[in-house]
C-alpha cells in the first residue's frame, strides 16, 4: 500500500531537510521524500499542511513496561499504547522486571509481547549484573543475541567501580553501551527527596546531587581507563552535567540524557499546589532551579545528547501512602513532546532540528538501532507532531495503566497529530485535526 | 478558625496570639475543684498514634475530657494496622463513624496533610515525622510568654538534633513569627539545610548559642543517630553539646531551661539542670493540657465556652 504526505514540514537533520517536502511510504518503508511528488493511481494522498512537523519516529531510551512481573503497573501492550500515543515508534525498556532481565528468556518473551501488541518497537535493555545484584556480570553475550541494545542494573547503579570497569570492557566486545543509574547509595541513604531547603522544611530527608555526581565522575573515568561506552541516565544535579562536559572534553565515550520532569520542575513542587504530593516523588529527585536551569543550559549548547523520559508507572495503592514509604517514579510517555515544546522549543532554548536530534537522531545512534532518519529505503517510522495544538494534559485519559503523573491538567502548546510504525498508523489525536 | 491545625507554616501571628490568649481562660479550668465544661459535649475525637507518646497523647485525651467530648485512643499497635492497613484505608474507616476530629501521631511527614485531603474530619496534628508538632511549639510558647512576659526579642536558643526534630521546625517558625532571635545550635552533620535561611542563627557552639539567653530549649537526641555516623558517642556528645550547670550559668541570671520530653538525663542535658531551679520542664507538661483544650476548642468553631 502506498500513501503519500503531502505538504508537511520534514524535519530530518540527518538529511539536512527542514522544509516542506512530501513523503512517499510503500509498504513498510520510505520509498521516497521530495516536492511535489507524483501519485499514482494505487497511491492514497493525505494533504498534511505545514503547520505539522514529520520527523523521524521519536525514541524513547528509558522506559520501564514492568513486564513481566509486575503488570498491574504496566504491560508492553500498554506501555507501547502509551508510548505511540506519546509519538514514540521506539522504545528501550528497562530490565528491573520481576524475573529480571539477566538471560534471553526474559528478553525474547519482552520482545514476543512487543510483536503482540503490533504498536511500537520495543528495544530491551539487558542487566548489568545477575539479577542486578551487582555481584556477578549477566550473560551479555547471550543478552546481545537475544536481541538487547544495551546494559544497565537501572532501578539502581552499577554496584561497585571494579564491576563497572569489567561491564564496559566486556560490554565493548559487542557494541553494548552501560547506562548507568548514577547513584551512591551510601550517600543517598534513605533519602527521599533533594536534600535543600525544601526538603529540610518539609521534613523529608535529603538526597545531595553530589550523590549523583560523585557516580558520574567514576563511571567517566572507568570509560577513559577502559575506552568503554557510558550513558548517564536521567540527570537531575548541575554537578553531574559538569562531569559529563569534563569526560566529553578528555575523549572519553560518554553521553547523557535529561527526563523533562527535570527540566520544567524543581522541589518547589514538594510543597505546591499539593505538600507531599507523590507524584513528585522520583528518583533522582527534583532538585533546585539551579540544576533545573542547568540542564536548560545543557539541552541548549549541545552538552546533553537525549532527552529521555524514565517512564516509571506505579499503581495507584502504591502511591497513595505517605510520601516516604511511596515508591519513586512517575510517568512520562504521554507528557515529554508537549512538554518540550511547551518550554524548550518555544520560548526559543532550543531548534525544532536540535529537538529531534534529542528525541530521534541521537537515541538512535547511541542504541545503534535503526530510525533517527527519514531515509529512502529506511522503515517508515514517523511522529507527525502539531507545534501549536493546544493540549490539556489529563491523566483519565492517558493509555498507560497507571496515572502518578505531576502534570495533571496542565495546558501545554504542542502535542502530537499521529505516529506511524513501518508505514502503520498506530496512532492518531483526534483533536489535532489531521485525516490519516 | 481552620478546618485543620497541621502546620505552625499555616498559622498567621493573629492565630498564633488568638490560640495562646485563649490557653489562658483554658487554664483557669485546670484549676477548679471540677475541672471540665461542656463545650465538646457531643463531639467525637479520635486519638489515633502511630507511634509511642506519653505526653501528648495523655494532655490531649485529658484536653479532650475537660472539654467534655467523647474521646477515643485508638492504639495501633492492637489495629488491623498490624495486619498491613494502610493509612489511607484505616482515615477512611475512621471517618465512616463520622468523628468530628482526629488527633494524628505519625512517624512520616506529610501524614497529616494526606488524612485532611481524605477526611471531612478536622484533623489536628500531633506531630508527623520530622515535619512539625504544633501543639508542642505552641505549648512551649504559651510557656515563655507566661515566665517571661513576651517573646519578642528574647535571645532563645534551641540546641540538639536540629536535623530531625519536628519540634525544632515548629518553633522556629512560631517564635520567629513572634518576633524572637532564635539561635539553633548542633552538630554540623545534624544542621539541616537551609536553616540559616529561617531567619534564625546557626552555631555549632553551645557557649556561643546559650551566651546571654533568655531562654534555653534542648532537644533529646536519639542514640540510634551514632548508627548514621552524626556523631561519635553520647561521651562526646554530652562533653560538646550537653547542656551542664556551667553551661547554662553564662546565660541569663533569670533563664528558663526548656525540653519537650522525653529527656535522655546525661545525654543532652544534665539531671542537675534539668531538676534545678531555673527549669520549666514541667509547667510545660502542665500547660500543654490548657494549649491543647485551647486548640480543639477553637477549632470546633469557638462554640460557647463554659
Amino acid at each position: 500500500m502506498k500513501r503519500l504526505l503531502k505538504g508537511g514540514r520534514v524535519v530530518d537533520p540527518v538529511n539536512g531537510r527542514n522544509g516542506v517536502f512530501d513523503v512517499l511510504m510503500d509498504g513498510d518503508r520510505i520509498a521516497r521524500i521530495g516536492r511535489d511528488l507524483p501519485a499514482d493511481a494505487g497511491t492514497t494522498v493525505i494533504e498534511v499542511s505545514s503547520a505539522f512537523v514529520l520527523c523521524p519516529g521519536l525514541i524513547d531510551m528509558h522506559v520501564h513496561l514492568r513486564e513481566p512481573g509486575q503488570e498491574h503497573k504496566e504491560t508492553v501492550a500498554t506501555g507501547t499504547a502509551a508510548a505511540v500515543a506519546g509519538g514514540f515508534t521506539a522504545v528501550a525498556c528497562m530490565p528491573n522486571t520481576d524475573p529480571v532481565n539477566d538471560n534471553a528468556g526474559v528478553t525474547e518473551y519482552v520482545l514476543r509481547k512487543a510483536a503482540e501488541a503490533n504498536l511500537a518497537r520495543v528495544y530491551p535493555i539487558g542487566a548489568v549484573s545477575r539479577g542486578q545484584q551487582g555481584e556477578q556480570l549477566a550473560d551479555i553475550a547471550e543478552l546481545k543475541l537475544a536481541g538487547c541494545v544495551a546494559l544497565t542494573d537501572d532501578g539502581r547503579p552499577v554496584a561497585t567501580a571494579m564491576l563497572m570497569r569489567r561491564a564496559l570492557e566486556y560490554a565493548s566486545m559487542f557494541d553494548l553501551p552501560v547506562i548507568d543509574h548514577c547513584e551512591d547509595q551510601t550517600l543517598k541513604g534513605d533519602g527521599v527527596a533533594h536534600e535543600g531547603y525544601q526538603a529540610a522544611t518539609l521534613g523529608l530527608r535529603g538526597i545531595p546531587g553530589q550523590a549523583e555526581s560523585i557516580m558520574a565522575f567514576r563511571d567517566i573515568s572507568l570509560a577513559e581507563l577502559t575506552g568503554g561506552v557510558v550513558h548517564i541516565a536521567h540527570m537531575s544535579a548541575r554537578q553531574t552535567l559538569d562531569a559529563v562536559r569534563y569526560g566529553k572534553a578528555r575523549g572519553a565515550y560518554v553521553t547523557c540524557e535529561v527526563t523533562p520532569h527535570h527540566f520544567v520542575l524543581t522541589d518547589e513542587m514538594l510543597a505546591a499546589p499539593e505538600p507531599y504530593d507523590t507524584n513528585v516523588k522520583m528518583n533522582p529527585p527534583l532538585r533546585e532551579a539551579a540544576d533545573r536551569d542547568a540542564m536548560l543550559q545543557g539541552l541548549a549548547d549541545g552538552s546533553i545528547d537525549v532527552i529521555a523520559t524514565d517512564h516509571a508507572p506505579h499503581h495507584y495503592d502504591e502511591k497513595g501512602v505517605e510520601f516516604d514509604r511511596a515508591p519513586f517514579g512517575i510517568t512520562g510517555l504521554e507528557t515529554a513532546v508537549s512538554l518540550c515544546f511547551d518550554r524548550l522549543v518555544h520560548p526559543g532554548s532550543i531548534s525544532l532540528v536540535r529537538l529531534i536530534e534529542l528525541l530521534s537522531v541521537n537515541p538512535a545512534r547511541i542504541l545503534r538501532v535503526p530510525g533517527g532518519s527519514l531515509s529512502e529505503g529506511a522503515p517508515a517510522d514517523l511522529t507527525i507532531l502539531a507545534p501549536d495544538l493546544a493540549v490539556t494534559v489529563s491523566a483519565a485519559r492517558m493509555r498507560s495503566k497507571s496515572k502518578n503523573t505531576p502534570f495533571d491538567g496542565w495546558t501545554l502548546r504542542g502535542g502530537v497529530a499521529a505516529t506511524i510504525v513501518g508505514g502503520r498508523t498506530v496512532y492518531v489525536n483526534e483533536d489535532a485535526g489531521l485525516r490519516l | 478558625m481552620r478546618k485543620d491545625l497541621l502546620a505552625i507554616s499555616d498559622l498567621s501571628r493573629d492565630e498564633i496570639t488568638l490560640i495562646l490568649d485563649t490557653t489562658d481562660a483554658m487554664r483557669e479550668i485546670g484549676e477548679r475543684p471540677i475541672k471540665k465544661v461542656p463545650t465538646l459535649r457531643g463531639k467525637t475525637v479520635v486519638n489515633l498514634f502511630y507511634e509511642p507518646s506519653t505526653r501528648t497523647r495523655t494532655s490531649f485525651e485529658i484536653a479532650e475530657k475537660r472539654l467534655s467530648a467523647d474521646t477515643l485512643n485508638i492504639a495501633v499497635s492492637t489495629s488491623s494496622v498490624q495486619k498491613g492497613e494502610t493509612l489511607a484505608d484505616t482515615a477512611m474507616n475512621i471517618e465512616a463513624m463520622a468523628p468530628d476530629m482526629i488527633v494524628l501521631r505519625h512517624p512520616s511527614s506529610g501524614a497529616c496533610h494526606m488524612l485532611a485531603r481524605l477526611c471531612r474530619s478536622r484533623i489536628i496534628n500531633a506531630g508527623d515525622g520530622m515535619h512539625e508538632h504544633p501543639t508542642q511549639a505552641l505549648l512551649d510558647a504559651y510557656t515563655i510568654r507566661e515566665h517571661k512576659g513576651r517573646i519578642a526579642g528574647l535571645k532563645i536558643a534551641i540546641v540538639g538534633d536540629l536535623l530531625h526534630s519536628r519540634v525544632l521546625r515548629s518553633n522556629v517558625l512560631l517564635l520567629t513569627k513572634q518576633g524572637a532571635e532564635v539561635w539553633a545550635c548542633g552538630p554540623r552533620t545534624l544542621v539541616p539545610p537551609g536553616l540559616d535561611r529561617c531567619g534564625v542563627k546557626v552555631s555549632t557552639s553551645v557557649d556561643e548559642a546559650v551566651e546571654g539567653a533568655d531562654v534555653i530549649m534542648m532537644l533529646r537526641i536519639q542514640q540510634e543517630r551514632m548508627q548514621g555516623a552524626f556523631f561519635p558517642s553520647v561521651r562526646e556528645y554530652f562533653n560538646t553539646f550537653g547542656l551542664t550547670a556551667a553551661r547554662a550559668a553564662r546565660a541569663r541570671p533569670d533563664v528558663i531551661i526548656m525540653h519537650p520530653g522525653p529527656m535522655n538525663r546525661g545525654v543532652e542535658i544534665a539531671s542537675d539542670v534539668a531538676d534545678g531551679p531555673y527549669s520549666v520542664i514541667l509547667d510545660q507538661v502542665a500547660n500543654g493540657v490548657a494549649v491543647r483544650m485551647a486548640v480543639l476548642y477553637l477549632l470546633a468553631g469557638g462554640a460557647d465556652a463554659d
